[in-house]
């Protein structure tokens, strides 16, 4: 709750609009007890007073009576009716959306066609209806206020339960032999009860306007009782002569409605899961880069990665994802980059052309020469004359890379030209054809106008490597690109990756957590662990004999087929966390040769020939 | 006595085109497919997205109605059983073990719910029995008071067993126990699957598109394609030596150490459509072995549950 209030704090408005209503619900609760005079009692002879005269505050009305009284007293009926409508409504209409959410059907189908005739009816009128039908007073103004608010509450209540009901906590609940109405309350509306806070928040408001209005109109409270409405109400007739009495009244609705709806705002973004995950954020369009103007040493490869870093800065803590990292990549060489999820394989392929999301990722240190420049410390602009050009990527999901509302030819079409202006209408349909030709799609015509969702996860991997072809790279980082594939279609795009490289001498990073892969596609392979280079050579030298320990643990790891007998291998324990890696060697606490030195010493690497380690004590007789 | 069996199982989804078009569709999902899990045995079932293995996993526990074909669970019909009486006949373990626990709700919460409303257990009973289960599947007490987001992978896994063992049921349907889980850790969970099962005498069904997860853990393997199973056979012999090309074809894809990329098929790998499935063997536009008699004759299918068996007119 605490934490709660320090999110909300956080947004001013938000705490602005809090403290504003405090003050009035404070002083409208303590009407009662204030040193203020009655607020009913008629006195003709001081009426029409302005403020500060004879001792009113504020003035008095038509009658003579005391305005800062009836104002404190009509706050504290109008906040009341106001909120005790959207409890009611709430109530009401959370029960009928989430009742016809859940069972769905034709107990759906009924909830949700009386709801729709409720709201078929223009609010105000339905409202006028139900008070004019049970006479006019403040209750029922209350009731027709919270009546005609229901389908809003129902109507969005329902779509959320309809997704909560198709989760598969709800089957697991079911499969533990809960009745479906206990499914109800104990498991789903835990789920919705932050919802409904949202929809409370955001209508109390409203609803205090509508109580207001009806009173206005003389359907709601009934004199001499005040409520803001009411005020308004009665003050009308002299709003020219006498401004202060209807001012009065004004303000204080204004300045309630206001209150609320800012603190209402500030509730919801922190309530609402998406705006927690930081979705409203937006990134920068660089990783942030505190190297300055780090020079990489020169190099006579493709690119170069030298000494990167890269943190991600959550709350207080430090998440060490790619810890002084260093690589190079020649032309037309296809490197492997292979580690467990939270190894910063990833996370180190992003770093390279700076798309670390920033905030909260930070490059601490490092450089990467690309053509003697270093790319991390290159202006947005010329940073994205090569990253998409001549370094492209390829991603995990290729339902999120493409566009789901455009057609794969448009998508080309349009990559095609944003970087080749020059190029005529014909001559880049032309190109584009021969992209989807050359990643084995054999007749592009049949594909040109369909879209993403119609086609099958591997033609839609092939229409991303199709794109990332589309400037001619030099290189192509490949993150993951067939780990959602089937087999026998992950074999198919690895085959078009191998064959594109060959034909193109293009250059590929591949990242992969399947070593079998890696060994069928690779010429030389990084291993990472716990955000470290841990070994490092040739996949052939590598497979045969691996230096670091992990290494070695990890191809046992890879499952052999048609030889029961050969049991599947794990390495015991977890990887450390990466906001708490240890002094010593990251893998030593799961390592079976480790020593005093592994967890006290930071290891260095070690060269010889063309391979490198980071160990004291490699296995296979390496050293 | 068998434990689950399966007869002449199928499974067909109606969908229409639009709102005014009244153009009924039926996409087939599972196909009139039969098998028997015998008492203390391991049956896997394999197959790539589409083959229908989630749907048939999903009748077999009843979250789901089949469309025609009968499910005997301990030789009785699964329409007898009382929603609570199935719960203790069979339990099911899902692919994703974060998404099948309510975020809102403790692990003791989540896991007490299949005690108190199976077993009618109180609360001391089922506090003794849910540290014995946690303890069997390597959970510390202190887990019980926390929520699902604080789990790892591996952890939520071993909580969606532990959930499963509570109910007491001697028949579990896991559906991808270990693909959200890293290979390093990935064996951790599949032997201790096998102790349980030979602790507590459970039958299990492993579902998965991973060959070698299955073959590890299962006795027997039935590979499905588009809705079929395509091939049965023990899980000793039926990847040494497959005899239905696409098992075959599956084998030859799995990307194994020192491969080369002649071995690989590159044809194209687009399934039929499910809607306007083929009149032949549903594999024929992608087999090397084909004749025009797989392209019109229904391939055979196992309805008298014989191992091995195999749905191929020219079988390897």
């Amino acid at each position: 709750m605490i934490d709660f209030l320090k999110i909300v704090a956080k947004n001013r408005l938000a705490a602005f609009g809090g403290i504003l209503l405090l003050i009035i619900i404070t002083l409208s609760i303590l009407a009662p007890i204030l040193p203020l005079k009655e607020p009913n009692i008629t006195n003709t002879a001081d009426r029409f007073m302005v403020p500060f005269e004879g001792g009113h505050i504020l003035g008095t009305d038509h009658l003579g009576r005391d305005l800062l009284s009836r104002l404190l007293w009509g706050t504290q009926l109008s906040l009341a009716v106001g909120f005790a409508a959207a409890f009611i409504a709430a109530t009401f209409g959370s029960i009928l959306g989430a009742i016809a959410g859940f069972y769905g059907q034709k107990t759906d189908n009924i909830i949700m066609r009386f709801i729709d005739m409720l709201m078929a009816f223009p609010y105000i009128l339905l409202a006028l209806a139900i008070v004019a039908a049970l006479g006019p007073g403040l209750f029922n103004a209350l009731i027709a206020v919270a009546l005609v608010n229901i389908p809003f509450f129902a109507r969005n209540i329902r779509g959320v339960t309809v997704t909560l009901a198709n989760k598969e906590f709800i089957e697991a609940a079911r499969l533990s032999g809960m009745s479906n109405f206990r499914i109800l309350i104990v498991e789903i509306f835990p789920n919705l009860l932050p919802m409904i806070v949202i929809a409370m928040s955001t209508t109390v408001g409203w609803m205090i306007l509508e109580t207001a209005g009806l009173s206005f109109l003389g359907l709601g409270s009934q004199p001499p009782q005040a409520d803001l409405g009411s005020m308004l109400g009665e003050a009308r007739s002299a709003l020219i002569t006498n401004p202060h009495t209807s001012f009065v009244p004004g303000i204080m609705i204004f300045c309630i409605v206001m209150g609320i709806n800012l603190f209402g705002d500030g509730v919801r973004d922190a309530l609402d899961p998406r705006l927690k995950k930081g979705s409203l954020i937006r990134p920068l369009p660089q990783t942030i880069y505190e190297g300055g103007d780090t020079q990489p040493q020169p190099s006579t490869k493709l690119l170069s990665v030298q000494n990167l870093s890269t943190q991600f800065h959550v709350n207080q803590d430090i998440y060490q994802s790619s810890n002084d990292v260093s690589f190079e990549i020649q032309e037309g060489e296809c490197l492997g980059l292979i580690g467990e999820s939270g190894s910063g394989k990833s996370v180190t392929a992003l770093s390279i052309t700076s798309l670390v999301a920033s905030p909260p990722g930070v490059i601490k240190k490092g450089s990467v020469n690309y053509k003697n420049q270093n790319l991390l410390a290159l202006p947005y602009e010329e940073l994205r004359s090569i990253r998409g050009n001549k370094i492209s990527y390829i991603f995990q999901d290729p339902l999120t890379t493409l566009h789901p509302l455009h057609t794969i030819g448009d998508q080309l079409l349009e990559a095609l030209q944003a970087h080749d202006s020059e190029l005529s209408a014909s001559e880049s349909i032309s190109k584009s054809k021969e992209l989807l030709k050359s990643v084995q799609i054999p007749n592009p015509d049949n594909l040109w106008d369909v879209y993403p969702h119609q086609l099958s996860g591997g033609m839609r991997q092939r229409v991303c490597i199709a794109m990332a072809l589309i400037n001619d790279p030099e290189l192509i980082i490949a993150d993951e690109p067939t780990t959602a594939l089937d087999v026998t279609v992950q074999a198919q795009i690895l085959n078009i990756l191998n064959s594109l490289r060959k034909e193109r001498k293009l250059s590929i990073l591949f990242i992969s957590h399947d070593f079998g892969v890696i060994s069928q596609l690779c010429d030389r392979v990084i291993v990472m662990y716990a955000g470290s280079i841990v070994e490092e050579g040739p996949v052939k030298n590598i497979m045969q004999q691996a230096a670091h320990p992990y290494t070695s643990e990890l191809i046992k790891c890879v499952p052999q087929l048609g030889n029961k007998e050969h049991a599947l291998y794990s390495i015991p324990g977890n990887p450390p966390s990466l906001n708490q890696l240890p002094e010593g060697c990251a893998f030593a606490n799961r390592c079976k040769y480790k020593q005093d030195q592994c967890l006290k010493e930071s290891v260095p690497v070690s060269s010889k020939d063309n391979r490198s380690y980071k160990c004291f004590y490699p296995v296979g007789g390496v050293a | 006595m068998n434990a689950l069996e399966a007869i002449n199982l199928s499974k067909t989804y109606s969908a229409t085109d639009g709102f005014f078009i009244k153009n009924k569709k039926n996409i087939r999902a599972v196909n009139d497919i039969s098998f028997t899990l015998k008492e203390n045995q391991t049956l896997g079932i394999v197959g790539e997205s589409g083959c229908g293995k989630s749907t048939l996993a999903r009748m077999l526990v009843g979250l789901l109605e089949p469309t025609s074909g009968t499910i005997n669970l301990q030789d009785k019909n699964i329409n007898q059983y009382q929603r609570q009486e199935l719960g203790r006949v069979i339990q099911y373990v899902f692919q994703d073990p974060l998404s099948s626990l309510n975020p809102r709700k403790t692990i003791y919460q989540s896991l007490a719910a299949p005690l108190k409303y199976l077993h009618q257990h109180d609360h001391t009973q089922i506090k003794e029995k849910m540290l014995s289960i946690m303890s069997e599947v390597g959970l510390k007490e202190e887990f019980l008071d926390r929520y699902p987001h604080e789990f790892s992978g591996g952890q939520a896994q071993r909580i969606g067993i532990a959930r499963a063992l509570l109910a007491d049921a001697k028949i579990l349907i896991l559906d991808e126990p270990v693909s959200a889980l890293d290979v390093s850790i990935q064996s951790q969970v599949l032997n201790l699957l096998n102790d349980l099962k030979r602790k507590f005498h459970l039958s299990f069904i492993v579902i998965s598109h991973d060959l070698a997860v299955v073959e590890n853990i299962s006795d027997e393997i039935a590979v499905m394609y588009f809705g079929d199973i395509v091939e049965h056979n023990s899980s000793q012999k039926i990847f040494q030596s497959p005899h239905h090309p696409y098992t075959e074809l599956l084998v030859g894809s799995v990307p194994t150490l020192n491969k080369q990329f002649a071995d690989i098929q590159t044809k194209h790998t687009e399934l039929p459509d499910p809607a306007n499935p083929p009149s032949g063997c549903s594999f024929y536009s992608r087999c090397n072995y084909r004749s025009d008699k797989c392209q019109n004759n229904k391939t055979p299918i196992n309805s008298a549950q014989k191992t091995p068996f195999v749905s191929c007119f020219h079988p390897l």
